[in-house]
Parts: C-alpha cells; structure tokens; sequence
C-alpha cells in the first residue's frame, strides 16, 4: 500500500502562559479552575484573583488524565509546586472527571463569570461555543446569571464541525476565517449544519465546481446563523462577547455580529480560558468565604 | 437567575424554566409532577454563591421534555399544569 501523507489540518497549537509579574508565594490563596471540555481542556491558576498561569490542550480520549495534563501543562513554565493549590473547581462537559476537583460547577456560571473578567463586567450576554455546543448567557456586572439557554438536543455548528470542515477541505484550521474572505461573492449560506449532513453537502458544492474559500464561506455563514437563532431568542444587551474557540474564528463572527447589529468586544485574553477563569474566582471566593478546603 | 432546561428543534420550542429567585427548593414540584421531570439539588451547580437547594430538571429529562411532558398537555382544553400549580412560589413555566 501506498504510503499515506496526512496532515492534520483541525490541529490547532496549544498554548501555555504565565505572569512573571506576579510572586506566587505572597498569595495567600490560590485557585484553580479546570474546564474539561469536549474537545479542549483550560487549566487556570489564579492567585488572589488574578491571573497567574494558564494552559490550553486538546481533551483527547482520557479526561482524567487530559484534567492531569491540562494542570501540568499550565504548571510547566511556574516553579509553583502544585501542592500549593488551595483550591480547585472543576467545570466544563468532563467535569466530573478531574480527580482533584473540590467540587464541580457547570460551565454556565463560569463562563459569564469568567467572561466579566477577561471582557469586563460591561459583558450582559455571553455566548459561548465550545468544541459541541454553544451556550447564551445573559449576566450582570458581577458576572451572576441572570438568565441562560443551552441548545441540549444538538451539537451542531459548533467548534468541531468546524474541525471536520478544515480537514475535509484541507484548510489549515487558523486560515479558516481569512480564507472564508476570500471569495468574490458571498455564496449562501449551505442548509444543514449538522456536521454529517453538511459535509456531505459540501461534498457535492465541490464537485459542483465550488472553491474551497466559497464552501467554507457558505458553511462559516450557516453556522453564525444557527448561533444567531440561539442568542435571538434569549435577546442580546450589549455589551455582547463570544467566549470559547469559536470566538477566535473570524470567518463566523464576522458575519453573526452584522446580524446581531453589535461590535463584538475585544480581550487580550485567550478566549477559551474563559471558563477556567470563572472556575478559578469562584474557588477564590469558596476560599474568602471560608468554605474552602478543610485542612487537614 | 432564569434556569431554561430543554431544547429548540424543527417543531418547536421546548423550554421548561425554573426561576431560582423564586424557587426555595421546598420539592413540591418533584411530589406534583407524575414524569418525575424535577429533581432537588443540595447546591446550586449554576449558582456556587447559593446557599439553599434549588429544583431543576433533571439531567437525563432535558432533551426529552416535549413528550414527558406530554400527558399533562392535551391539544383541547388544558387543564392547569400540576407543576406550575403545584409550586406556590410561582418559579415554574413551559414554553409551550
């Protein structure tokens, strides 16, 4: 048999990072917010509140041990020995297994949380795509929910999809965006987005005759246009954010936000750490409270 | 906070929606409700800040609430909801 080249065009690069400002050890506390995602895990460290140290790896197939990584990974560039974790909240789809989680929250609440501190608490709607559904969330300044709704029943249109679409067309997952400009003319969108049906659809748009840029354009717009239907019925008040992956795609967001009618807020933050964020501050306020762990 | 549990798809809209401001976590909506749609959470996984229990649906329901709701929602003269009935705060509402 011939040997077969593949690339992995889905790959996307993961991504550690620390604050060499901050001294770990004068903390007093230190939290930690682990969101197992579907197809991402974020570990984030947080010292007093800020942020200290974060990583960002794929899940793969074992979430305890991409949980294990996920902190080691952001650990890794720190001499902070992970004993001194005083607390640590796990969220996200895989939460439940991250072994060294105090205690498990859902991604909802540490998504707006995490939101109002890498946007800023103008942020009133939040949504979030992730690797295989999309939340939209409404909050206040605090980054409390006021209100969410979860798309439960299907996973479509949704980071992996758009993984599916890269490797499918041979498009490195990080050109997606630009490449879905560069078409003469905005093609329609295509009909389905479910992942099965749209890749076949696509399929037959290329055999059509259609260029790689003008499918992923027709797919990018079929997708802002389901994540505007979820966030149409919540109703967006600005300030609005796109947290999760999806939210680094710029083929999607810039054509949901003409719908929404809104600049979409800007973060220098990694968008997916979100969640971990959230996490981690909740755990810091467990710990104010005196709720944290119980010492031994 | 405005809880929405359920799901949108080709027929409709099928959202139930708890609003734990109102909700006291007393369980009444678990004894009135015959498809055993709610459950009673000790701690509020939305809400880490919350100090009592709160109702939800319960997790394996949410994407099929349509037809576990379905005995309570004749097409012709519905009668009042047991649920929404039944919880005297008034935190219980269907989208449909």
């Amino acid at each position: 048999m011939a040997e077969e080249k593949k690339s992995e065009f889905w790959r996307w690069t993961e991504t550690n990072w620390f604050d060499p400002r901050i001294d770990w050890k004068k903390a007093q506390y230190v939290t930690v917010g682990i969101d197992v995602g579907s197809v991402s895990t974020q570990a984030v460290i947080m010292t007093d509140g800020q942020i200290f140290a974060y990583g960002n790896m794929r899940t793969g197939s074992d979430s305890p041990n991409s949980a294990r990584k996920g902190l080691d990974f952001a650990l890794e560039k720190t001499d902070m020995p992970q004993s001194r974790i005083d607390y640590c909240i796990g969220t996200g789809y895989g939460r439940v297994n991250v072994p060294m989680a105090d205690r498990t929250l859902t991604e909802i609440a540490c998504h707006a949380r995490g939101a109002n501190i890498i946007y800023g608490p103008q942020i009133r709607t939040v949504l979030d795509v992730g690797g295989q559904d999309m939340k939209a969330i409404q909050c206040d300044d605090k980054g409390r929910v006021t209100n969410f709704l979860m798309n439960d029943k299907c996973a479509a249109g949704t980071g992996r999809g758009m993984e599916v679409f890269a490797d499918l067309l041979g498009v490195p997952i990080v050109e997606v965006g630009e490449r879905s400009y560069q078409v003469k003319q905005e093609p329609p969108a295509v009909s389905n987005t479910c992942v099965v049906y749209a890749k076949s659809e696509a399929t037959g748009l290329l055999r059509k005759g259609w260029s790689t840029e003008e499918v992923l354009a027709a797919y990018c717009r079929a997708m802002a246009e389901r994540m505007y239907s979820l966030v149409e019925r919540l109703g967006v008040t600005p300030e609005f954010a796109v947290t999760g992956g999806m939210a680094k795609n710029r083929g999607v967001i810039g054509r949901l936000m003409p719908m929404i009618g809104l600049e979409p807020a800007k973060t220098k933050w990694d968008t997916q750490i979100a969640g971990g964020v959230g996490a981690a501050l909740f755990g810091y306020a467990l710990c104010q409270k005196g709720k944290g762990r119980q010492k031994k | 906070m405005l809880a929405n549990y359920g799901y949108q798809d080709g027929s409709g809209e099928y959202f139930i929606t708890i609003d734990t401001e109102k909700c006291n976590g007393c369980g009444d909506c678990m004894e009135t409700c015959s498809a055993k749609v709610f459950v009673v959470a000790q701690e509020d996984p939305d809400d880490p800040m919350r100090e009592e229990p709160v109702a939800m649906v319960a997790p394996d329901k949410r994407k099929k609430v349509k037809y576990e709701c379905n005995p309570c929602k004749p097409s012709i003269n519905r009668p009042p909801l047991p649920c929404v009935q039944g919880c005297k705060t008034g935190a219980i509402s269907h989208s449909w």
